[in-house]
């Protein structure tokens, strides 16, 4: 039997806020253990949260990104468990009434044969809530350690409906999701860092049925290409049990990516009851009015009607405008070089091209790049004015702009690199090309005018590559035709 | 006039004046806890240095606010005793809990932080029932405080410890905690005067929780005009407490002698019938004909939401106690079991070692209330119970000023006595329903059967603590229940 698969995902993203969620301690990541800690994130008696207005923010922009509605009236819950790292022994986390509802993604994907297709995944909810400390085993004996430094930082939640239906779909889910939180200035995204995670509830069923399946949830995942392998792995696995006559069993289960499978952590019947119920220490939380329009107004230009912009303003391809767009520090820069006056495709290609590869390959940031958007503009107007050749530019000059962060004319007079187009010399280049190569000219005075690349090739090479292209093939013409 | 028996006020005023020091005051009711109580128990502890440097410290600061020709606030040099579930910095905070018994705050409650900014001097940390769970200050994990006017009786809890510290003169103010009666019960068995504030009138920020929407703190004393002071010291908004009012809360001590002509009193029948013991009752009747001839007028209204007030009461104040309790697990600070094998051990034999049997069964109810499938029957029904106590208050509180009830429905009873649950929680039937519906009320002497005090409750609007204290004083003025000494101590009458 054929089956599909039935995905929900489950988000968390870390806030980019600068303080935790209760407290005034930093958010910052990677600060020594327990330094970044105080009475309330260590949960000591008779301590207690106050909301961080800037977290609420952020979680109405995530939600008015994804075209959710904003509850008038959201409430925090508490949600019990024990657990060496939540000092609390409860995690303040909305339940009953989150701040967000409703919603939808659409992207594109290219599907399992690489086929272009539209995803359209349904937000259910995305919710507001605090994250744990860390235990750190096998450190220090058989002890466990604890870091609270994480404690407290804010968090969302966003939870889909199951609309996807295949690995690739999810992988492209969250890419974009996590695209629109950067643009929004919600959260970093760090996938690596942990500032961004997911969970994969998957079910499968008979191909064309409606009804849905039991699903397992599979937690741990920290990339986009964990989320892939393990939703492929679930699907097989889940696959195979059934093909073997077997059921699938509600469980929890956790993705080893070492290893590329998983291993069940706990049955639905091991599951903990977390007693919810509305913390009785914060006030409900009322975005209404001018609060929500003040969100509403801050809320950037996000990546779907920017692409949408660059095509009809710069009259770029799609292609184009989907890469530029992907990240929000690749189209600020984009944006303020072709504000400073570069040619909005000359750009594009310098920045698809050669740029983005420079800085995969140097792990730079197109935030924190050594020259300014203003620099580029400057070296494709050079090769516009035929100051300099397109490959001098993109060679050269571009290195030498990431090595030193030389201004690109600086660049151009200190390396000599000035393209020649000056007629004399142009000529005299041209006159021992010819003198050179008796045999090639010949053949194209006998009509074979291909050959005449060859020659130009030499005049190129005799210039340094400085030779003003255009006129250098003029000119080249005339002499061989004397 | 012995120092001791002196109302807050006119210790202040003296140390005002100069002819009295605060570390002079401090020194003397120091002394007269290491005489007395031995033989009551209020205190859990006192720290000679503590109170003698903040004493000090006062008088530098009130000597020099004279000399400046500034303000001195109106309780500077005067002590105040601490229920032992207020936090404070450097100096061990119990909540009477084996869980807590080497635990020091590295901060103070933003109530204590407001008692030093006042220049008052902290005195020691009182008794309670533990965790203020309680009703009588047995369930103390370090041993029962005795009724100064009758040691074989009990002074009420939770805040047993801070009322009677102020009823023996150990200390002339006291701050409780009230969740459920915890300060005005305690008041009324003690004879002395205690308020509970409205729901966010007072920071709750270093206030070890019971219940966190039932909570408040409040002051104890002699006289309705000490607790209008103090409740002026440490009321009022705090940033550390989201659920502290944000906004400004009427004067109570500058107009507490205005007269009371006209007053609409309220008398829910709820509270006047089966259940209330003749000698209460009629001790009640009488302080209300006092309030007649007070200008007051008297009505019988009927509050039937009123017997809601108590299911909704443990329902909601357990399954926010077992909530809030949960933190007290042997990881980071307090009581922890030794030898445990992992950690779901040492979470069960830290609690089971460090928590009363009352915690537990709080905490047992609390989570049993909240479980899968009993949430809508047990805690969403007690809030709509909640909404129709309160709805039933705000509909009394239209048309009468305020409402008074007896404090308690017995005098205070004997130690040992209410050992089962369910008469233990009858002694709070009159008080819970205003924590319920988090109105301030106050509790204040209005009579005494067989030696043991009786007190009245007066019931307020949110936010009237004014009126309350200004009923309470007027019949503080026309009556001397208030400045009765128990035989204990040898201060005599002022």
């Amino acid at each position: 039997m054929k089956y599909e698969m039935v995905i929900g995902l489950e988000i968390h993203a870390e806030l980019n806020t600068r303080t935790k969620i209760f407290c005034s301690c930093s958010t910052q990541f990677g600060a020594e253990p327990n330094t970044h800690v105080c009475p309330i994130c260590l949960a000591m008696p008779g301590t207690l949260p106050v909301l961080n207005r800037q977290a609420v923010e952020k979680c109405v922009t995530a939600g008015l990104a994804l075209g959710c509605d904003i509850a008038p009236e959201a409430h925090m819950d508490r949600k019990n468990y024990f657990y060496p790292d939540l000092p609390k022994a409860y995690q303040i986390s909305q339940l009953f009434r989150p701040l967000c509802t409703g919603g939808t993604l659409e992207f594109e994907y290219e599907d399992e044969s690489g086929q272009a297709r539209i995803g359209r995944v349904r937000i259910n909810r995305i919710h507001l809530e605090e994250d744990a400390g860390k235990s750190i085993h096998d450190l220090y004996g058989a002890s466990t350690l604890l870091d609270f430094n994480r404690g407290g930082v804010p968090l969302i939640e966003i939870v889909t409906e199951p609309d996807i239906r295949s690995p690739e779909e999810a992988g492209a889910f969250v890419d974009r999701l996590r695209s629109i939180l950067r643009y929004a200035g919600v959260s970093d995204c760090q996938m690596q860092e942990g500032s961004l995670r997911a969970d994969i509830n998957l079910s499968i069923r008979p191909a064309g049925s409606d009804t849905l399946g039991t699903r397992t949830e599979m937690k741990n995942l920290n990339s986009i290409r964990a989320i892939v392998r393990a939703a492929q792995a679930e699907f097989l696995r889940q696959t195979e049990v059934l093909e073997d006559g077997g059921v699938i069993v509600q469980e929890t289960r956790r993705w080893d990516d070492a290893k590329g499978r998983s291993l069940r952590m706990r049955t639905k019947e091991e599951a903990n009851d977390y007693r919810y119920f509305p913390d009785p220490d914060l006030l409900p939380i009322r975005v209404d009015g001018d609060w929500l329009r003040a969100i509403r107004d801050a809320l950037p230009e996000l990546p779907g009607s920017k692409r949408r912009r660059y095509v009809a303003d710069y009259g770029l391809p799609e292609y184009d405008a989907g890469i530029l767009t992907s990240d929000p520090a690749i189209s600020a820069f984009f944006e303020d070089a072709v504000a400073c006056g570069g040619d909005a495709k000359a750009v594009s290609n310098f920045i698809m091209g050669d740029m983005m590869r420079i800085v995969r390959e140097r792990e730079l940031d197109f935030a924190a790049l050594p020259f300014s958007p203003a620099d580029l503009a400057t070296l494709v107007n050079r090769v516009a004015e035929g100051v300099v050749s397109i490959s001098v530019a993109k060679g050269a000059v571009l290195n030498q702009m990431f090595e030193a962060g030389e201004r690109p004319d600086a660049v151009i007079e200190r390396m000599g690199l000035r393209q020649v187009s000056d007629e004399d010399t142009l000529r005299a280049i041209a006159r021992d090309v010819i003198r050179d190569n008796p045999g090639v000219a010949q053949e194209y005075r006998d009509g074979k005018t291909k050959v005449l690349g060859f020659l130009m090739g030499q005049v190129m090479k005799k210039s340094r590559g400085k030779a003003q292209p255009a006129a250098a093939s003029q000119l080249l013409k005339e002499e061989l035709e004397k | 006039m012995k120092l001791f028996t002196m109302p807050a006020l006119m210790l202040a005023r003296k140390i005002h004046e100069g002819s009295l020091t605060a570390p002079e005051v401090a020194e003397a009711f120091l002394g007269r806890v290491k005489e007395l109580d031995p033989k009551i128990g209020a205190f859990l502890l006192t720290d000679r240095a503590w109170t003698l440097e903040a004493a000090e410290r006062a008088q530098r600061r009130i000597d020099a606010l004279k000399a400046e020709g500034k303000p001195v606030p109106p309780l500077a040099g005067v002590p105040v005793a601490l229920k032992d579930n207020l936090c404070t910095r450097g100096v061990a905070t119990t909540c009477a809990s084996r869980m807590l018994e080497n635990f020091t705050p590295p901060y103070d409650a933003t109530a204590v932080e407001r008692l030093f900014e006042s220049l008052m001097v902290p005195l020691g940390k009182c008794n309670m029932d533990e965790f203020a769970m309680g009703s009588s200050t047995e369930y103390s994990a370090f041993g029962p405080t005795r009724n100064p006017w009758d040691p074989s009786r009990v002074p009420g809890g939770s805040s047993g410890g801070s009322a009677a510290a102020v009823a023996a003169r150990m200390a002339p103010l006291a701050l409780g905690t009230d969740t459920g009666g915890s300060i005005r019960q305690p008041a009324s068995f003690c004879g002395v005067t205690g308020l509970k504030p409205t729901y966010g009138a007072v920071s709750r920020f270093g206030a070890v929780a019971y219940a966190s929407s039932l909570d408040q703190i409040g002051p104890i004393g002699r006289t309705a005009a000490d607790c209008a002071a103090l409740f002026e010291v440490v009321r009022g908004r705090d940033e550390r407490d989201a659920t502290s009012a944000d906004i400004d809360q009427p004067a109570c001590l500058r107009d507490i002698g205005a007269p009371l002509d006209g007053m609409k009193i309220g008398v829910p029948s709820q509270y006047m019938g089966e259940g209330i013991a003749p000698a209460v009752r009629q001790a009640v009747e009488a302080a209300l004909s006092r309030f007649r001839e007070l200008g007051c007028s008297v009505t019988e209204v009927s509050i039937p939401a009123l017997d809601y007030a108590l299911p909704a009461y443990y329902i909601l104040s357990c399954a926010e106690a077992g909530s809030n309790l949960s933190r007290f697990d042997g990881v980071r600070y307090g009581y922890r079991a030794q030898g445990a094998g992992d950690i779901d051990e040492l979470y069960l034999r830290t609690r089971s070692e460090g928590f009363g049997a009352e915690v537990k069964r709080r905490i047992l109810l609390g989570t049993y209330v909240l479980c899968a499938g009993y949430y809508d029957e047990y805690y969403k029904k007690a809030l709509r119970m909640r909404s129709l106590v309160k709805a039933g208050y705000e509909k009394a509180l239209g048309s009468a000023d305020i409402l008074m009830t007896p404090t308690a429905p017995i005098p205070a009873f004997g130690i040992g006595e209410k050992v089962d649950e369910l008469s233990m929680c009858m002694a709070d039937i009159c008080t819970v329903s205003v924590n319920i519906a988090g109105l301030p009320a106050i509790s204040f002497p209005c009579g005494f059967t067989d030696g043991l005090p009786v007190g009245l409750q007066a019931i307020g609007r949110p936010f009237g603590e004014a009126a309350l204290l200004r009923a309470a004083h007027a019949y503080q003025q026309i009556t001397d229940w208030h400045v009765r000494v128990p035989a204990l101590s040898e201060g005599g009458r002022a």
